[in-house]
This record gives structure tokens, sequence and C-alpha cells, in this order.
């Protein structure tokens, strides 16, 4: 990553989803991130690339998705916005309930909040922003959640 | 590496021998199409064996969860062999680990179709 920070734009595909976790555990990795924390990351970021291309842009080739990368001296900050009409926070199921375990969708936001330390999630009428933050060199006790 | 599977059966238990990752897209259309293929052919028993899949997203995970319910509400059984540790955790956290019938052997786990 030249400098802290670098931001670029994709088109809503899903080349773009695998784009998006292959950079986000390249820099994970730079950061001096563990395998596991590597992975963790990099699942966090393939999983708001699924959210942003598919349910924010629903594929539309004239929205785009905006990825953020940036470090600071304790913070991996990542942030990924798509143009859709802004998620719903109500509608996120709880994977975990009973009677949601056997659905086949929903799990995407749970395992971002199972494997980043900070995740804030900012919908509005012109797109969804999510940022993830993972602390560099276990600086939280991890899986807390900021407000939405 | 997008997922392969090969087929090979054993005392009537069909094992599905999985390589690579079971994520949105075409890895997820793979493990569909073949479960589909083999409930089309009548084989109700399927092993899912897992051991050279070390990522799943959480669209993989829902193909799964698709594959034991359809498998299931066709009268027949599928389980999962050979986890490896980053698809155990995920398992773990997403609380399946229990919903599945995961076997680490496979002898074992081919005894325990009816």
């Amino acid at each position: 990553m030249a400098g802290d920070r670098f931001s670029y734009r994709l088109d809503s595909t899903l080349e773009t989803v695998d784009n998006a976790e292959q950079t986000a555990s390249r820099i994970a990795s730079e950061t001096g991130f563990g395998e596991d924390e590597v992975m963790q990351i990099a699942m966090a970021v393939r999983e708001a690339a699924v959210n942003a291309v598919l349910h924010g842009n629903a594929y539309d080739p004239d929205k785009k998705v905006d990825l953020e990368f940036e470090r600071t001296a304790r913070d991996l900050v990542i942030t990924i916005r798509d143009q859709g009409k802004g998620m719903d926070l109500s509608k996120i199921p709880d994977p975990l309930a009973p009677e949601n375990l056997l659905k086949t969708s929903g799990r995407g936001i749970f395992l971002i909040r199972s494997f980043m330390d900070v995740v804030e999630i900012h919908p509005s009428k012109t797109g969804t922003e999510i940022k993830l933050i993972k602390h560099v060199h276990g600086t939280a006790e991890g899986g807390k959640e900021a407000s939405q | 590496m997008n997922l392969k599977t090969s087929t090979r059966q054993v005392d009537g238990v069909n094992i599905v021998d999985c390589s690579g990752r079971i994520t949105l897209g075409e890895g997820s259309v793979v493990l569909r199409d073949v479960v589909k293929d083999l409930l089309g052919k009548g084989q109700k028993k399927i092993l899912l064996n897992l051991g050279d899949v070390n990522y799943i997203d959480s669209s993989g995970i829902g193909e799964l969860v698709s594959a034991y319910t359809t498998v299931r509400n066709q009268g027949g059984e599928l389980k999962l062999l050979n986890l490896t540790k980053k698809v155990h955790d995920l398992l773990q956290i997403t609380k399946l680990y229990t919903v599945f019938d995961v076997r680490d052997d496979e002898a074992s786990a081919i005894k325990s179709f009816r």
C-alpha cells in the first residue's frame, strides 16, 4: 500500500468480490497480522463486498463499489461503500436463532461482526457504508461492535 | 481455486471428494449440481469429504445447508467428512456444527448411514 491510505472504485461484479478479498488479504499480511487474522479480515471484506455488489448495487453496471484501506498506528481500517438503497438494519436476521439455523442466507453480517474488532454500518438513501476495523497487535478484546 | 469434485461409491454411500473453495458463484453452483445430480439418480446417501476445502464463505455455508435440507427432505442423509480447521471453526461459530453430522473417519462414516 502506497502511503497509509488508498482507495479505489470497482464495478458491481463477482470479480469485485474476489478483488476486494485478495487485496484485503495482501494488506493484512503486510500489516503484520497472523495467518488466522488475515483470513478473518479477508473474509469479512469479502462478505461486505458481497453485500455491496449483490444486495446494495444489485449487480447494476451503473453502480460502483468504493473500497478504502487505511493503516493507522493502532488499526487497519477498511471501508466499503455501495450505491444502493441503503441496508435496512432492522431486517438483518439473527442467524443463530433456532428458527434461522437452516436458512441458506443471512450470515454475512454475522461473520463480519465475528471476525472484526469494530464494525460500523451506516445506511443512507444513497447507499450503505460499512467500516471494518481490526486492531493491530491485539489492542482490543475483539468482537466488539461500535454504534451503527 | 474454484471447487472441484469427484464422486465415488462405497457400500452404497456416495462420497463426494471436494477440493478448493465453496464460495459465492461457481463454487456453490458446483456443489449444488453434484447433489442435485446424485438425488436425480436416486442416490440419497451422500458423504461430503471436505478435507481439501479450506475456504467457505457465507454463500458456501448456505449451500451446505441447502444441500443438507434438500437431501433430508427427500428422505436421504447428507454428512460431512474431514473438516479442515477453518471450516470446522466456521461451522462452530454459526452453530451449524451440531446441525450437521460431522465425521472424521471415512470407514465409520460409511457405516453410520442407515
